[in-house]
């Protein structure tokens, strides 16, 4: 498998936070999504991806390239936008357009117009007055225009309406027509990581807590209501929170299978299993977290 | 063959099931033809907004429960041996295997839900 992005044991320490230990694979042709709580490393992480920040420890390639040693060449076919990017202020997004192009050979002016046009901004008006929705879409706009191989998006949909949010998910899935291109995208609304990501990356307090294919990730996360047999014994190595009320107590599993489904139903009276969603999911592993910090 | 389905967000079942069933509605109701291709994977996922692993996932189980065939590099096809009435009959069972099952976790006997259902027809035919 082809690996558009490759980066082992990347580790940056900074006086209130460490980055420790990153592994991360992002196949070629795929979408990855990135998920974790705010100050989980999400942007640190891509930063270093790009080039911007060094790494104390570790290795990074993007694209076949090492980074930061091969970031000129990497850089053509990569295209970053993050939400704390500026535009020229006093210039238009036609004066952007302009530059992009000048830089980036392949800049596709037809798609830029359709652009435009879905993404509703105006080529003349001056960056100054826009929205930050509008500023994240013409940052967008400029990275997408290019056809990079590789998109590597922070945040691309937080605080843009849905019909704005929507249409950058087509545009996202859109890339993916051509098998050779890959997103790698962070984001805190967790419908639309579940809803286009093939791979999800949680990331917690600076370590990768874990990194799979959604469908296997899905899988393996059940909520289950139960009346342990047993109170105080329950085999709490495949729980992840647990809730007790009354008799029923209410237990998350990343281990979730048919085998363990019967080994649950050997300790107690199984009263119902439910599927989590993605947010459901993130709100487990962030409890879990900060119990074993405390 | 144009990939018009449209998806919940707020339906509880996987994204994969919901591409199942309402693949399986298509070729029940007649508006995919036994034989036909159907949209490659990554057609389907664009179309849908959802990510090509979830499709594949779809793709996978249709072809499991024989109603789609995978031509390795060549893509899917509706099968062409399906009978639709064997589908109806399939999801007439799904729908009872639901039922059952509330049924069950209601502690109704096997007569009573019969005769549940012979008085909910009869209520229907009147």
């Amino acid at each position: 498998m082809e690996l558009a992005i490759e980066c082992q044991k990347l580790s940056k320490h900074y006086p209130h936070f460490d980055l420790s230990n990153i592994d991360l694979s992002v196949p070629t042709g795929s979408v990855m999504g990135f998920v974790g709580p705010n100050g989980a490393g999400k942007s640190t992480t891509m930063r270093i991806l790009m080039g911007l920040v060094t790494p104390d420890t570790g290795t990074v390639k993007v694209l076949g390239c090492d980074m930061p040693g091969q970031q000129v060449r990497a850089k053509q076919e990569v295209g970053f936008v993050a939400e704390d990017m500026r535009l020229y202020a006093s210039q238009s997004l036609g004066f952007h357009m302009d530059f992009m192009k000048s830089v980036f050979p392949a800049w596709d002016d037809k798609f830029a117009d359709a652009l435009l046009k879905r993404f509703d901004l105006v080529r003349d008006q001056k960056t100054k007055g826009y929205s930050h929705g509008q500023r994240i879409k013409a940052m967008l706009l400029l990275a997408l225009a290019r056809k990079p191989r590789l998109l590597i998006l922070d945040e691309p949909t937080t605080g843009l309406d849905p019909s704005a949010r929507h249409e950058i998910l087509q545009q996202l899935m859109d890339v993916l027509e051509d098998e050779t291109r890959t997103v790698l995208f962070s984001s805190h609304n967790t419908l639309d990581i579940e809803q286009i990501s093939d791979h999800i990356t949680f990331i917690l307090n600076g370590r990768i807590h874990s990194s799979s294919d959604k469908e296997t990730f899905l899988d393996s996360w059940r909520r289950i209501r139960i009346s342990f047999n047993d109170h105080d014994r329950p085999d709490d190595s495949a729980i992840v929170t647990s809730q007790i009320s009354g008799s029923l107590t209410v237990i998350t599993t990343n281990t979730f299978s048919d085998q363990s489904l019967n080994a649950w139903k050997l300790q107690g009276c199984v009263h119902a299993v439910e599927r989590m969603n993605l947010e459901e999911i993130f709100l487990a592993c962030v409890e879990n977290e900060r119990e074993q910090r405390s | 063959m144009d990939v018009d389905i449209v998806l919940s967000q707020i339906d509880p079942r996987p994204m994969y099931q919901q591409i199942m069933d309402q693949v399986r509605q298509r070729v029940t109701i007649g508006d995919w033809s036994p034989g036909s291709k159907m949209p490659s994977i990554r057609e389907m996922a664009i179309a849908l907004k959802v990510s090509v692993i979830t499709v594949k996932r779809a793709y996978l189980e249709l072809e499991r429960q024989g109603v789609v065939i995978t031509r390795q590099g060549q893509g899917t096809w509706i099968s062409d041996q399906l009978n639709r009435q064997d589908m109806q009959y399939q999801e007439l069972e799904q729908v009872l295997e639901r039922v059952a099952s509330i049924a069950g976790s209601m502690s109704i006997t096997d007569e009573e839900l019969v005769s549940l259902v012979r008085d909910y027809l009869k209520q229907r035919g009147d």
